[in-house]
């Protein structure tokens, strides 16, 4: 018996979101990933004494639309406070961030999770503060350096409710929530350049019991696979500790990707106390329901209406609504190829199928490719109308890519990939075969029709496979029988 | 001296050089400086530059500003680019400000010579400027006394004679005190009128940028080139200022409150005297006056704890920067690679007695446990005492009393006891904790006793925004008694 039958896991997540913005939070430095260390700085950021922060007005924008996807109320005002700690990637001492009035509270977030079923989670908050910078350990020497680039870079930081109850449920909010705030144009969520990071708040219990467990909070989980792992690890350890007749202690855990176990990084006795009060640097600011609501106006369609209008209105299968919804860019470009084709199942298809292998072949993002919506409509109208036929398309997906000044119709025409579908030629190629195969021809009148396909087979052989398969059946069925 | 209003006129008519104007106040700075010490740094070479640059203006027939040629020195924790700014604090020795901070900006915008960075008790924590790491300054009047603080190098040099006008900043009296003490006037204008981008930060919520002047006109002057919104600094107010310079010197028909409970039981009977004698010099000027009944600002006495509370959970976090990771130097005396230890070195090591004092006592106002008892609760009875100001102004226009209880006390006097120190703000914490705009004006020297022959000084506080109305009626008070008594190192020249 694995210790997911024995015991039920309570999780609740922390997740701080880098938010999108040109720049920092509280001063005009350029907010960017991957500059050389310490080039985007200026005496606020760095701290230096006598500087004052003064709040970038697009983080606090981001943020309430962030709140609204997530579906918090805003307050009509908030403030800023201060959180106290000593710790070298931060450079005032303290950090700005917000305590008892968070910019979000009390929101509900749906999703699913793998198996399709419907989940809801309580976000309790979500509160903008800052980051800090980044302390870099050089190897064989005996001192540290600190880059402060992302010092002052606008973070949300996301509290769900104690909710979720595996690591594969906590997952796939994690997805969703990552997926929304990508909708929603409020962060990128890049994971691999510390844009999403994940602490998570675990407990167990008995299953047949409904009082809590002592919870440990595991920190600095910065990858899905990390934070997948680390919950596994850290329910194991708490089962077995208590298994063994022992207690969880409150305390904070970190998580060894290498091990794959966690142990504790410090005590409750060793929590820090953060000392919070009101910065005085930034007076209480209000947030004008008139403006949150705009914002609320102009919020995009967020994944799990999209993938339901898909599957529901469009009559798209669930695989293929799933796989268009994954990522926006993927269901923003389906879209606008859609409004040029008004063929929701013709375009999902050659959209999943021939544009995402040119999209892996060729390793660039799908935006970046040469075949643009109105370049993938002007293909799928092609084949839609028995311009080319499906095998023709796909030759003719490539060639639209390498040779983007070519239309698909100049493309078809040079390639001779154009279908014959009209009188004149098929009809010539169909009554040749009739002559040419006069024995299969006569079983056929006899009553043998299932040869009917050999008779079309041969017609696609003699047109090269250029002829329009509906339109060749067709005319041998009105040239046998007449 | 000349005051600032008149140099700048006569340089803008061409009647002055402004570099000679300049020469000649650096060459009372090196000479008067040796007996009082008001200075850090007097920084010569900025000051040539700087009167370089006025003269330059003008030989283009261009007007370089209201406050043309006229030398200010600024209180040593304002940042002025590429100078020095140690805030009177061994854990800035060395460090020099990467930027300008708003005032030294709108100074030299208006053609002002800045002419070194005064002294200052550490971080602007005391009323004396015995904190201060680099040694204390000296009062003018009697060198074996202090000169107030925390803006003491700013009021010494203006008493001293060697600038017209000096910047200082304000917490809890840190500009008034000292001005009382020296014999000069001294503003602190209402909070948020004054951007303090670059000054370094003591206790934010307070903090307020003023001038120290010896004449009243000057600290008009040199407040109405100051205030203004900063977009830089979030807590500065947007509207528009009335000029204090311009606004009517008139004392006529003004109604001012004297609340018995700036007549303090702690308040010297000589200084008192003074006071008495300058609130009728007010009425001869036609104003109004009533003493208060006690009862009117019944949270007035809880101040002192108050201001205290607040100031020092602020300057907790504010003086957190100061880990010697970042800028400025660190303790070597602990040879160890532990981070904490190295911390605790620096700032053990760098930091002097009181500001430690201060950060202990910040720190544990605001800690888990005890933060509903000290800290929160200051802060409601912060919000008290502003309402019964504000209750007040219903009624006076101004409130007038004492600035500080006493005159200047001599060096080592109360330096051993910090309580009897923190009386120094009995009568300002209060404008402070309300943000109020207050000035104190010379009214005479003390007649007898204790602080026999040494300035006493007159405050004068308005209701928030009218900071021009209580210029205006320091100006018109200097008018009717005559221009301030001089200390015995200014003298009478010209």
């Amino acid at each position: 018996m694995t210790a997911d039958m024995r015991w039920r896991s309570v999780i609740g997540l922390e997740v701080h979101v880098q938010l999108s913005t040109a720049s920092k939070m509280f001063c005009r430095c350029e907010a960017r990933f991957g500059a050389p260390p310490n080039t985007l700085i200026c005496p606020v950021c760095t701290s230096q004494p006598g500087t004052l922060p003064t709040l970038n007005g697009e983080a606090l924008r981001l943020g309430v639309l962030a709140g609204l996807a997530l579906g918090c109320t805003i307050d009509p005002s908030t403030k800023f406070d201060r959180k106290n700690y000593f710790y070298p990637d931060l450079p005032k001492g303290y950090q700005i961030s917000q305590f008892d009035r968070p910019l979000c509270r009390d929101g509900h977030f749906k999703f699913s999770t793998e198996e399709g079923e419907p989940r809801e989670v309580n976000i309790v908050r979500a509160h903008l503060e800052e980051d800090s910078g980044k302390i870099i350990h050089p190897e064989g020497v005996n001192f540290s350096l600190v880059d402060l680039n992302r010092a002052g870079t606008p973070l949300l930081e996301i509290v769900s409710g104690p909710d979720l109850h595996s690591p594969d449920e906590a997952m796939a909010y994690l997805q969703e929530l990552r997926r929304t705030l990508r909708y929603a144009g409020v962060a990128d969520c890049d994971m691999e350049k510390g844009g999403f990071r994940c602490d998570a708040n675990i407990s167990i219990m008995p299953v047949d019991s409904d009082t809590l467990g002592t919870r440990t909070e595991t920190k600095n989980l910065n990858s899905f696979r990390f934070v997948a792992g680390a919950l596994q690890a850290e329910i194991e350890r708490q089962a077995a500790v208590l298994e063994s007749g022992g207690t969880v202690i409150q305390e904070t855990m970190a998580y060894d990707p290498d091990t794959g176990k966690t142990s504790v990084l410090r005590s409750k006795e060793d929590a820090h106390d953060y000392r919070y009060f009101p910065e005085p640097d930034l007076p209480e600011f209000r947030v004008d329901p008139a403006w949150v609501a705009e914002l609320s106006a102009g919020l995009p369609e967020l994944p799990r209406a999209r993938q339901t209008r898909y599957a529901v209105d469009l009559g798209l299968n669930k695989r293929d609504a799933d796989t268009l919804v994954a990522e926006k860019e993927l269901g923003d470009y389906f879209e606008a190829t859609l409004e040029l084709t008004k063929k929701p199942k013709e375009t999902a298809n050659w959209l999943l199928t021939e544009l995402l292998r040119l999209s892996n072949d060729r390793k660039l993002p799908i935006h970046e490719l040469n075949t643009t919506p109105a370049r993938l409509a002007e293909l799928v109208n092609l084949v839609a109308s028995g311009g080319v036929s499906i095998q023709a398309g796909r030759l003719l997906a490539t060639a639209m890519e390498e040779q983007p000044g070519q239309s698909a119709e100049q493309l078809a025409q040079s390639m001779d990939l154009v279908q014959l579908s009209d009188d004149g030629a098929l009809r010539q190629i169909v009554e040749q075969v009739i002559e040419s195969e006069s024995s299969v021809v006569e079983r056929y009148r006899s009553g043998n029709v299932g040869l009917l396909n050999a008779l079309l087979g041969s017609v696609m052989k003699a047109s090269r496979g250029k002829a329009n398969p509906k339109a060749a059946r067709q005319l041998l069925l009105d040239t046998l029988d007449s | 001296m000349l005051s600032a209003t008149s140099i700048a006129a006569r340089v803008r008519s061409g009647e002055f050089d402004p570099q000679d104007v300049t020469e000649e106040a650096i060459a009372r700075l090196q000479e008067r400086d040796l007996e009082v010490h008001a200075y850090l740094d007097p920084d010569i070479e900025r000051a040539r530059q700087l009167a370089d640059r006025v003269a330059e203006t003008l030989r283009r027939g261009d007007d370089p500003g209201r406050l043309a040629g006229v030398p200010i020195s600024l209180k040593d924790n304002m940042a002025v680019h590429g100078a020095t700014l140690t805030a009177g604090s061994k854990i800035l020795e060395g460090y020099r400000a990467p930027y300008d901070s708003f005032v030294a900006q709108r100074l030299i915008a208006e053609g002002a010579v800045l002419l070194g960075r005064t002294n200052l008790d550490e971080f602007a924590m005391g009323a004396s400027t015995e904190n201060s790491a680099y040694g204390p300054t000296r009062n003018p009047w009697d060198t074996d006394r202090v000169p107030g603080g925390s803006s003491g190098g700013s009021a010494a040099a203006v008493a001293a004679g060697i600038v017209p006008v000096a910047l200082g900043s304000e917490t809890g009296g840190s500009i008034r005190q000292p001005a009382a003490l020296c014999g000069i006037t001294g503003f602190k204008p209402t909070f948020g009128s004054v951007s303090r981008r670059g000054l370094v930060a003591f206790g934010s919520s307070l903090d307020v940028i003023g001038p120290l002047a010896a004449h009243a006109q000057d600290a008009a002057l040199v407040y109405d080139v100051i205030a203004g919104h900063d977009p830089a600094d979030a807590t500065t107010w947007t509207g528009t200022r009335p000029s204090a310079t311009t606004e009517k010197a008139d004392l006529e028909g003004l109604r001012i409150g004297i609340p018995e409970e700036f007549l303090d039981e702690a308040v010297d009977s000589r200084v008192l005297e003074s006071v008495s004698t300058a609130i009728k010099t007010l009425e001869e000027g036609g104003a109004i006056t009533k003493v208060i009944p006690k009862g009117a600002l019944p949270s007035m006495h809880h101040s002192i704890p108050v201001y205290y509370l607040v100031a020092c959970s602020e300057a907790s976090s504010n003086l957190a920067r100061f880990d010697g990771m970042h800028f400025g130097p660190t303790s070597e005396s602990k040879d160890t690679l532990d981070l904490l230890a190295r911390y605790c070195a620096t700032r053990a090591d760098l930091f002097g007695p009181e500001v430690r004092r201060r950060i202990a006592l910040g720190t544990f106002a605001l800690s888990a446990g005890y933060a509903d008892a000290w800290y929160k609760k200051s802060l409601s009875v912060r919000r008290l005492i502003l309402n019964e100001f504000t209750a007040l102004f219903g009624d006076y226009d101004l409130l007038a009393g004492p600035t500080s209880p006493f005159g200047a006390f001599k060096i080592g006097e109360r330096s051993q006891d910090a309580y009897s120190m923190y009386l120094c703000d009995l009568l300002t914490a209060p404008a402070c904790l309300a943000g109020l705009p207050s000035v104190s004006v010379p009214c005479g020297l003390a007649r007898k006793g204790t602080y026999k022959g040494l300035p006493v000084g007159l405050s004068l506080t308005g209701p928030a925004g009218q900071d021009h109305r209580v210029l205006a009626a320091a100006r018109a008070f200097e008018a009717i008694r005559g221009t301030p008594e001089r200390s015995p190192i200014h003298g009478d020249d010209a």
